[in-house]
């Protein structure tokens, strides 16, 4: 069993990497897109801003890659915070107000990330911390996850799927917020598996023993 | 259900040591940081936030080595503050490992570095750390000022007033300490930390003083903290921190247990 890394250029791969080892699984960092199927698996992380991450995947061939990987030969993929973000259509991070349509994202699971403010949320954001979830359709995924568990989330905008059959957990911020998603062999989580000790652990184990991976 | 207040157990670390002083002198020995940090880790810190107060620029390295270890080790996210100037050492700090970087003196001489910080990284990973003295007398309104070089140089900027700029550049939190308080065990500055958590829409770390349980549990009911930090009461092993927690939700405060 390999476990791909993307390694795209951007922060710092170092907790995830370690996370993997410590489920005794030897991750592959892959650092070009022509090695994508070198993985059985595959871990998108992500941070910082999506109209950036979205321009370095698509300038270096990363996207295309990505895209017939796992949507031509269904390698499971797992996006986490900023990395299930860009699974979605597109993005309103960094758009102002008038253009609706916002930025392209990879579109693996059809939904838009927008702010929490227009979700309605009068939290304060980002929404820093660990937080319970709630899932809403069975899912491997969350396998010994009980619901009411901690994971710990940092972010200010949010996955909306278009379609609530791809809604796999949820977590309250003042309103509903998006914590995990599928479509397919698509993951994406908003909170930081490897940042959530024994919760994120678990969580990991279960995309790595899932079917097909 | 809700998000968790966070209980963090600051680190001071001078030359790969852990240390704890009073009002940043009389520095006592208390450890070595993965050690540390993997038993708050195994007690259910939610954070770790480590302070760098190496004097001396060339073992500065040191800490991106002991941020490199924990990180290695301890799977909850990590803040690192202390000498924070340039965009390469927070590169550096989060390359280690760091999740958040604190940015304190840098903020007071260049603010525009927080803007900078934050368009680069995301203001996920900038925390603006404010030292704070009241600077009132009693027969005034209260009023706090900004302190830097370890609370000796005050800088004339008022305390609310920078917090809520901080937040308008891009900080994403703020690490509220109390100069007056810190390393007292007299409990946080109450008046401090409720002004600037109502003035700003970003988390409010509250920081300095914390001598027993109660003063957790006051930052949040009290001070409205979103994060209550604390340092000798968690390393010299007074309390641990899931008391810590216990104490907190036993007052209606929500808690990861």
């Amino acid at each position: 069993m390999k476990v791909g890394v993307i390694d795209y250029g951007v922060g710092n791969l170092g907790s995830v990497i370690r996370a993997l080892e410590e489920l005794r699984v030897s991750p592959i960092l892959i650092n070009r897109a022509i090695d994508l199927h070198i993985a059985d698996c595959l871990i998108l992380p992500g941070v910082g801003n999506f109209s950036d991450c979205i321009q370095i995947l698509d300038s270096n061939d990363w996207s295309s890659a990505l895209r017939d990987e796992v949507i031509g030969y269904e390698r499971p993929l797992l996006g986490v915070c900023l990395g299930m973000q860009l699974l979605a259509s597109a993005s309103m991070e960094g758009v102002d107000g008038n253009q609706q349509e916002g930025i392209s994202g990879l579109g693996f699971i059809p939904g838009k990330v927008v702010h929490l403010r227009s979700l309605g949320c009068t939290q304060r954001v980002p929404h820093v911390g660990w937080n319970s979830i709630k899932s809403c359709n069975s899912d491997h995924l969350f396998r010994n996850i009980p619901d009411g568990t901690d994971f710990y989330f940092v972010h200010s905008y949010a996955f909306v799927p278009e379609d609530s059959k791809n809604l796999l957990a949820t977590t309250e911020y003042d309103v509903q917020v998006s914590a995990a998603v599928r479509s397919g062999h698509v993951w994406g989580t908003q909170f930081h598996p490897e940042k959530s000790s024994r919760a994120g652990f678990q969580l990991l184990r279960n995309f790595i023993d899932g079917e097909g991976c | 259900m809700t998000l968790a207040t966070r209980i963090i157990p600051c680190l001071d670390v001078d030359a790969g040591r852990v240390v704890k002083g009073v009002k940043f002198v009389d520095i006592r020995d208390a450890g070595d940081p993965v050690e540390i940090a993997r038993r708050y880790d195994q007690q259910g810190a939610d954070e770790i936030t480590f302070l760098d107060i190496t004097a001396s620029s060339d073992e500065r390295e040191t800490m991106v080595h002991v941020v490199e270890q924990v990180a290695s080790e301890v799977f909850i996210p990590l803040t690192v503050g202390g000498g924070i100037r340039k965009l390469e050492d927070i590169r550096r700090m989060l390359n280690a490992g760091a999740d958040k970087v604190g940015i304190n003196t840098a903020a007071v001489f260049t603010p525009e570095f927080v803007g900078y910080a934050a368009d680069k990284f995301g203001s996920q990973c900038i925390v603006v750390a404010i030292d704070a003295k009241k600077v009132s007398v009693e027969s005034e309104e209260d009023r706090w000022e900004i302190f830097t070089h370890g609370g000796r140089k005050p800088t004339g900027l008022d305390a609310i007033e920078w917090a809520v700029k901080m937040e308008g550049l891009g900080a994403g939190e703020i690490l509220l300490t109390s100069m007056d308080r810190d390393g007292t065990k007299e409990g946080f500055d109450i008046g401090l930390t409720r002004n600037i958590s109502e003035a700003v829409n970003i988390p409010v770390i509250a920081s300095g003083g914390v001598g027993n349980l109660d003063h957790l549990v006051q930052g949040v009911l009290e001070g409205k903290a979103d994060a209550v930090l604390a340092a000798s009461i968690f390393h010299f092993g007074e309390y641990t921190v899931v008391q810590a927690k216990k104490q907190m939700q036993a007052q209606g405060i929500e808690v990861r247990l």
